[in-house]
């Protein structure tokens, strides 16, 4: 059997922060009515958290067996090991057999890269037009922005890292984005 | 001669000297110095040379307003132009040179144009290169092109590097003197986050020179406001723009002023506040008198700055004019400091109020009701002669000084104000332009998002200053919510003056003679005459009078010269100042780098590359690369010594011989689901897509709702609720938008989820007739004709892969798809490539495919359609359904024009002798159309040299195309031959398809 390998290949860069492939991460994308039974059912199903606990709009929450994200209205994002995508993506099959629901992999569309260090926040600031001070993004804030020129979402997995997901064409760019970023002496002092 | 003086400089620091450099020659100064105050310091008076007359020119300001003292500053990778010597500070090392002349500064050949100035009045350039036309080309271009510009462009890539970064905030105050520091603390008062922008390196503005007395208070309001954590201070950090919805630009400069350039040179603060205050106070005006530019001329305000600030000395006998009290403080600061002041010469027949008062008792002559006739010297000011302000300028005396302290009165900064809309009214009482508190630039709410503190506001009296800045500070706060309480007020003394008078040229009736030599725009060399004429041949407004003269063009963007020009303009129109108006401030308030507007947009990260799974195995084996929209796919794969063509017809012959492999990843991948998803599907394509089959797959097209022709390809149907549409490379992102648009603004009641899965696989194309065998080979899927038929597709494993197989063809020849996770892509292509070597398989790019499908008559978006073309033009009536009751495009096809049997329609072109057609040729029928063109009947869309057949393959489209099979057409190429082609079928190879049917 063939290795799996992503995007890109494990690189890693230290400076004013850290910044790291992640490797390969189960991703799954459910769309839907996230208020209906069965969708509920399905998130419960691949994370392990149930209907009340489920992410509110620009929520992450985590669970027993993953995590979801809010994405959209009509559309969440579930992360797994990567080798489990298969089997959740059955499990869950078999809670929307008879709701309008689309559950697909994509995980393989993806890099996820994690951005480290007390100046994290900082590297995130200088590539994208969000508000990241503590007092309005925290752990369990997900955003989908725009990283530079390209499309990414972000959260914080605590005070100290960033994990960024952005397409995996152009996890190249994103990776050299935060090189960039990242750079010592290039410090804000800002947060 | 200007020096240092043995005391005072409240800025510099004495125990630490810098050494830099001024052409060439190294110089002293000290930290804390401006390069202006350094080089004044130095006695270096003739700093530069105007643009149009190469005019000597000195130091006229201290602030951003500087026209004249501009630089080239650095070396190398960090040379750059036009830097204002009053805002660059000193650093060891650092290098200056003067611009705009040649041999040298001071022996300039450029200086002839000021003695034939007569010969290039305003205008000069609109009326002498309108004719004769050939010698635009060949006389004036080159010529203007070789003095044109005022610095030298950088030769060398930027050493430096740039960053971003986003700041939101409640309130953000511009501007960080006495106002900005009022304003800040009362919106900071309620808690509001409040950010504060200081341009300089020093917080506190004009406060240490005009009144000392409060310095230490501002300096307590910059501790206090250091101290609190929702106020956050950023210095050598310009306000440059305001936009919509409270977006502000903030230009900081963190290494400019710095010996170690490590790190960013410049940081661009892009800025969400809620409200913002511009505190960004007042710019003197200079006063238009003949030979207000020699050097030594200076503001008022700028000759006590460099005094207080920097303890240098402008001259030792300094004449003072004026026509407001504020230039007073300038004649008293100097004689205080033990230097000269011949005189007081002022316009107003009153004089001054208390300062006069203090003036006189200090000793001072004051000259009331008088102004200056003209200015004596050439590379300095040697003298004045005076005369009267009424009349034509007859002298009444001369005085003999060094400098002349100028000041015709304050003009609010209103450029951040005005840059998203904010309305100005004209203040007759204090001669200026303010902003108008009732017509703010507006948000979303419709209410205003910028107030005006302090003097920018028109506020110049310092007690009133600050009571203004603390009212608007607090009105900031309350507009976002934190309204806070009135802290103590800095105590400030107050000034009893006596009111400006206004002085728009002096003397009033100057002789023509004076006002062609009194300057209004320094940098570009417009005087009093040059808007006078503007006028006089009809350029009335004040738009108009600014381009034709050039008024205001250059880099200061007429930070001193607006008002008076447009005074002059009012003047020589009879209309009033209002009427005139102002010409439009746009951002940046100065200059800023196109380094920071870049930011990280650079080397690598210039744009984003898009990579398909496989892009380091094709750089790693010859790619030659094309750009596909944001993506890179290699056009072909070049071996050894080949060349390009050599490569293409390679890898064709062994793709139609026996195997060739194609990455094509970047084709998108759009899942379609839903109850409603074939009902969808039938409106998003011109054919029947509800009714194909699980398992199998259609060729379809996607039509815009005018008709037009913009996607197609290969459509599958993955179970009873899903399809998966597979578009063109350009059109994955475009395409699920278009889907996406429709499900949520038309449909929206459907019941229909798409998924963009483009990059989720990667996507390799085995083709030729070796493919099923290396396929088998590889093991694992019965890939037999049986089991896997022509349009069909199916999951399986392959070399322990999991798989998708499509068996489709893009280029006539028995091919499979085979779409595989993108983190095995490469797995598997490997897997191919070791088994398929056997068959001497050759991996080929976009040309080889295009070439390929161009031999089958297939066609491609973008090269037979171009957002003009429906799908009836190309003969793809097969895959228009007439049974739909509806599909995009399909009412827009029945339209006239749509349905006009005239339309071009595509055919096959075949030249007469074998050679290559020229892309994109028409073909020319008889007669001229109306401009005296030849009329043509066609058109190539595509064209190339087929391999397989040994000659050229085009496609075009004709008029009555289809019906002239075997007719021959004439293309005049651009090579100056005309090619003669045969109208053929479109299709040259293969037409059976028995290759891919096998």
């Amino acid at each position: 059997m063939s290795e799996p390998i992503s995007a890109l290949g494990m690189a890693r860069f230290d400076g004013l922060a850290g910044v790291a492939d992640c490797g390969l991460q189960g991703m799954i994308t459910l769309r839907g009515d996230l208020s209906a039974r069965a969708v509920k059912s399905a998130v419960t199903t691949a994370t392990g958290i149930t209907g009340p606990k489920q992410p509110r709009p620009l929520q992450i929450v985590t669970g027993k067996a993953g995590t979801a994200a809010w994405m959209s209205p009509d559309e969440m994002l579930l992360l797994c090991p990567y080798g489990e995508v298969d089997a959740v993506l059955a499990a869950m099959q078999q809670k929307l057999a008879k709701a309008h629901a689309l559950a697909v992999d994509v995980s393989d569309a993806r890099a996820l890269l994690q951005v480290t260090g007390p100046s994290a926040r900082e590297v995130m600031a200088k590539l994208c037009p969000l508000d990241l001070s503590p007092a309005t993004f925290q752990p369990g804030t997900i955003r989908r922005t725009r990283m530079a020129q390209i499309p990414a979402a972000l959260w914080m997995e605590d005070e100290m890292s960033f994990q960024v997901i952005c397409f995996r064409s152009v996890a190249d760019y994103a990776f050299n984005l935060l090189k960039t970023a990242a750079q010592p002496e290039s410090g804000v002092g800002y947060f | 001669m200007s020096t240092r003086l043995t005391q005072g400089g409240i800025r510099i620091n004495r125990t630490r000297p810098v050494t830099f450099t001024f052409n060439g020659q190294r110089l002293k100064g000290y930290e804390g110095d401006t390069l202006a105050s350094a080089l004044l310091a130095n006695d270096k008076m003739m700093l530069g040379r105007s643009f149009k007359y190469h005019r000597p020119r000195g130091l006229v300001s201290s602030g951003t307003e500087e026209p004249n003292a501009l630089f080239g500053i650095g070396k190398g990778g960090r040379f750059e132009p036009n830097q204002r010597a009053t805002m660059q500070e000193l650093y060891d090392g650092l290098t200056a040179a003067s611009q705009n002349h040649w041999p040298s500064l001071e022996f300039d050949v450029g200086e002839i144009n000021a003695y034939l100035s007569r010969f290039f009045p305003a205008g000069f350039y609109y009326k002498t290169f309108m004719w004769p036309r050939s010698f635009w080309k060949h006389v004036f271009e080159p010529v203007i092109r070789q003095s044109a510009g005022l610095g030298k462009a950088p030769k060398d890539r930027d050493a430096d590097t740039y960053e971003h970064f986003y700041h939101f905030c409640d309130v953000l105050v511009i501007g960080g003197g006495l106002a900005g520091l009022v304003a800040a603390q009362a919106a900071a008062s309620g808690g509001a986050r409040v950010t504060l922008l200081e341009q300089e390196a020093q917080f506190g503005g004009r406060t240490g020179v005009d009144a000392p007395e409060a310095a230490a208070q501002a300096a307590a309001l910059v501790e206090e406001l250091s101290g609190m954590a929702n106020v956050r201070l950023i210095r050598r950090c310009m306000g440059a723009g305001v936009y919509d919805h409270g977006y502000v630009l903030g230009y900081e400069r963190l290494t400019d002023h710095l010996a170690d350039k490590a790190g960013p040179r410049h940081r661009l603060w892009r800025i969400r506040a809620g409200q913002v205050i511009t505190a960004t106070g007042a710019i003197e005006r200079p006063l238009s008198f003949a030979g207000n530019d020699v050097p030594g001329v200076m503001l008022a305000a700028a000759v006590r700055d460099y005094l207080v600030n920097f303890g240098v000395s402008v001259g030792d006998r300094v004449v003072v004019v004026t026509n407001n009290d504020d230039a007073y403080l300038t004649a008293i600061r100097l004689v205080e400091a033990g230097l000269s002041v011949p005189a007081i010469v002022d316009a107003r027949a009153g004089g001054a109020g208390e300062l006069g008062a203090k003036a006189e008792g200090l000793g001072i002559r004051v000259l009331k009701g008088h102004g200056i006739a003209r200015v004596k010297g050439r590379r300095r000011v040697t003298g004045v002669a005076l005369c009267r302000q009424v009349g034509e300028g007859a002298v009444t005396e001369e005085l003999a000084c060094d400098a002349v302290a100028m000041s015709g009165g304050w003009s609010p900064v209103v450029h951040l104000w005005s840059h998203c809309g904010g309305k100005l009214i004209w203040d007759e009482d204090q001669a200026m332009f303010r902003p108008d508190a009732a017509r703010p630039p507006t948000g979303a709410d419709g209410a205003g998002f910028v107030r005006v503190a302090g003097a920018a506001n028109g506020v110049m009296a310092l007690d009133a200053l600050v009571r203004d800045a603390a009212d608007q500070g607090l009105a900031a706060a309350e507009a976002v919510g934190q309204g806070g309480t009135p802290a103590d007020l800095p105590e400030v003394p107050a000034r009893a003056d006596h009111a400006i008078e206004p002085v728009w040229l002096m003397p009033a009736s100057a002789s023509r003679e004076l006002r062609a030599k009194a300057w209004l725009d320094y940098q570009n060399d417009v005087k009093v005459t040059d808007i006078q004429l503007a006028a006089q041949e009809g350029y009335e407004s004040v738009e108009h009078a600014k381009r034709y003269t050039t008024l205001g063009m250059a880099t200061d963007q007429g930070k001193l010269s607006n008002i008076n020009g447009l005074a002059v303009l009012s003047g020589a129109l009879d209309s009033p100042i209002p009427q005139v108006g102002t010409t439009t401030f746009r951002p940046p308030y100065t200059p800023i780098s196109m380094g920071a507007i870049a930011g990280e947009a650079r080397g690598d990260t210039f744009q984003p590359l898009r990579r398909s799974p496989l892009h380091d195995w094709h750089e790693a084996n010859g790619a030659d690369w094309e750009p596909v929209g944001p993506w890179r796919r290699p056009y072909t794969y070049l071996r050894a010594s080949e060349t390009r063509a050599q490569a293409v017809e390679r890898e064709i012959l062994q793709t139609r011989n026996s195997l060739g492999l194609l990455d094509a990843s970047t084709l998108g991948k759009l899942i379609v689901k839903g109850p409603d998803a074939g009902r969808f599907m039938d409106m998003m394509y011109t054919n029947m897509m509800s009714n194909l089959k699980p398992g199998k797959c259609r060729y379809g097209l996607m039509c815009s709702e005018n008709g037009f022709l913009v996607d197609d390809g290969v459509v599958a149907r993955i179970d009873e609720d899903t399809w998966l549409c597979h578009t063109t490379t350009g059109g994955a992102d475009r395409i699920h938008a278009h889907m996406e648009e429709w499900l949520q603004t038309e449909w929206w009641d459907w019941q229909v989820h798409t998924a963009n899965l483009t990059e989720q696989y990667a996507q390799i194309a085995v083709v030729g007739p070796m493919a099923r065998t290396v396929l088998e080979t590889l093991g694992g899927m019965d890939l037999s004709k049986e089991a896997l038929g022509f349009m069909e597709w199916t999951d399986g494993v392959l070399a322990d892969i999991p798989v998708r197989v499509y068996r489709i063809s893009f280029s006539g020849e028995l091919s499979y798809e085979i779409a595989v996770r993108a983190s095995l892509g490469q797995a598997l292509w490997d897997k191919i490539a070791d088994v398929g070597a056997a068959y001497r398989i050759m991996p080929y790019g976009t040309e080889c495919l295009h070439i390929l499908r161009a031999e089958k008559g297939f066609i491609m978006i973008g090269d037979e359609t171009d957002g003009t073309v429906i799908p009836q033009d190309l003969g793809l009536h097969w895959a228009i359904s007439k049974k739909k009751e509806d599909f995009l495009g399909k009412r827009a096809q029945e339209r006239r024009h749509m349905t006009d049997p005239d339309r071009w329609k595509l055919v096959g072109l075949e030249t007469t002798d074998g050679s290559v057609l020229p892309d994109g040729a028409y073909a020319v029928t008889e007669g001229v159309n109306a401009n005296g063109q030849r009329n043509v009947q066609g058109r190539v869309t595509s064209t190339y040299h087929s391999p397989t057949l040994g000659r050229g393959i085009a496609m075009g489209l004709v008029l009555h195309g289809p019906d002239r099979m075997g007719e021959t057409l004439e293309f005049p190429g651009t090579d100056g031959k005309t090619y003669t082609a045969t109208i053929v079928d479109p299709v040259f190879y293969d037409k059976d398809g028995e290759k891919q049917n096998v």
